[in-house]
């Protein structure tokens, strides 16, 4: 991550291909690598690169936690600033805590929590509650119209 | 707290999944090999087949408990610096039409109806919005609003701050599966 290295037309290729999805077959990066118009090995070295650097988080599967019979949810703790890295790490201990961000908003600590079970949800913010000695507000989803998140680089 | 049972328990309501699927999803959540024929190298670390991984991993893409195999970016690091999440207060009755609405601007890349939680939290729909920078995103919403006639419906623009974690979700596999 320390090397600054720009992207080339090749390596925003990828990236902008594979985040809708990977072939399954015997030869999946060859097959990849065709559509891009480059070599297996020079796709399979350029995640590498891509991944070693920080620009990919993972290569693999994204999984849904709740059609795998897990639990999943958006929280909300509203905390002074003064606090916050502190809660944010509380929070952070919880190995079932996937994102946590800031956000600028009187209710400021936003995470995304999956569990194996639906019902330690409640479990995990209740403990994190008591833990903080904040509200947790959860906001579970009610109905989903789109998840596509994809971002042309 | 995690094991085999909790997991068999669940998952029949939803889609079973049996200890080879749960193996793989174990083997391939760090992500896949990178070699020429990675499902032939998942399929030797579990013991089986690579035509046998090929047609599970279809079978979990097609239901659904693999949402999609790729890449995953690391937004802010390509440039993607304004992530905002847009609530907006809906009436119960139209949500759905929003929210069907919303998703065909190609901008939102998530969206979602949340609870309200009253009388602190009053918004009942959720979208993101990933930007190059702040005054890109907060174009973007003004053009929702224009679009979609919002000028009477409150919304709030929640930029994020600092990132204190970012990561998949991880499942969790009991241990004597491995």
């Amino acid at each position: 991550m320390s090397e600054r290295r720009p992207l080339d037309a090749v390596d925003r290729a990828i990236i902008n291909r594979l985040q809708g999805g990977f072939p399954i077959g015997e030869r999946p990066f060859a097959e990849a690598a065709r559509e891009l118009e480059i070599g297996e090995s020079d796709l399979i070295a350029r995640l590498d690169r891509l991944l070693q650097e920080g620009f990919l988080t993972r290569f693999g599967p994204l999984y849904d936690a709740q059609q795998m019979g897990g639990g999943l949810t958006l929280a909300a703790i509203e905390v002074s600033e003064s606090e916050l890295e502190a809660v944010a790490d509380q929070v952070n201990a919880h190995p079932e805590i996937a994102h946590n961000y800031s956000r600028n908003h009187p209710l400021n600590l936003w995470f995304v929590l999956a569990t194996e079970r639906p019902e330690q949800i409640a479990e995990v913010l209740s403990q994190i509650a008591t833990e903080t000695g904040l509200a947790v507000y959860d906001f579970p989803k009610e109905e989903e119209f789109f998840i596509g998140l994809q971002l042309q680089v | 707290m995690k094991t085999a049972a909790n997991l068999a328990l669940a998952a029949p309501s939803r889609n079973a999944l049996d200890a080879i699927d749960q193996r793989l999803i174990a083997v391939i959540q760090g992500g896949l090999p990178l070699v020429s024929r990675p499902y032939q190298e998942i399929a030797r670390r579990i013991g089986t087949s690579e035509a046998e991984v090929i047609t599970r991993l279809w079978r979990m893409l097609s239901e659904d408990t693999i949402k999609r195999l790729g890449v995953v970016v690391r937004h802010r690091k390509l440039g993607y610096r304004a992530n905002a999440m847009v609530v907006w207060d809906v009436p119960d009755e139209t949500v759905d039409a929003l929210g069907y609405r919303l998703r065909r601007f190609d901008f939102i890349t998530l969206c979602y109806q949340r609870p309200r939680r009253l009388p602190e939290w009053s918004y009942n729909l959720f979208c993101m919005i990933h930007g190059r920078d702040r005054a890109k995103v907060l174009a973007r919403v003004d053009e929702l609003v224009e679009r979609c006639r919002l000028q009477d419906t409150p919304h709030e623009v929640l930029f994020s701050g600092r990132c204190f974690k970012q990561r998949g979700a991880v499942y969790q596999l009991p241990a004597e599966a491995l």
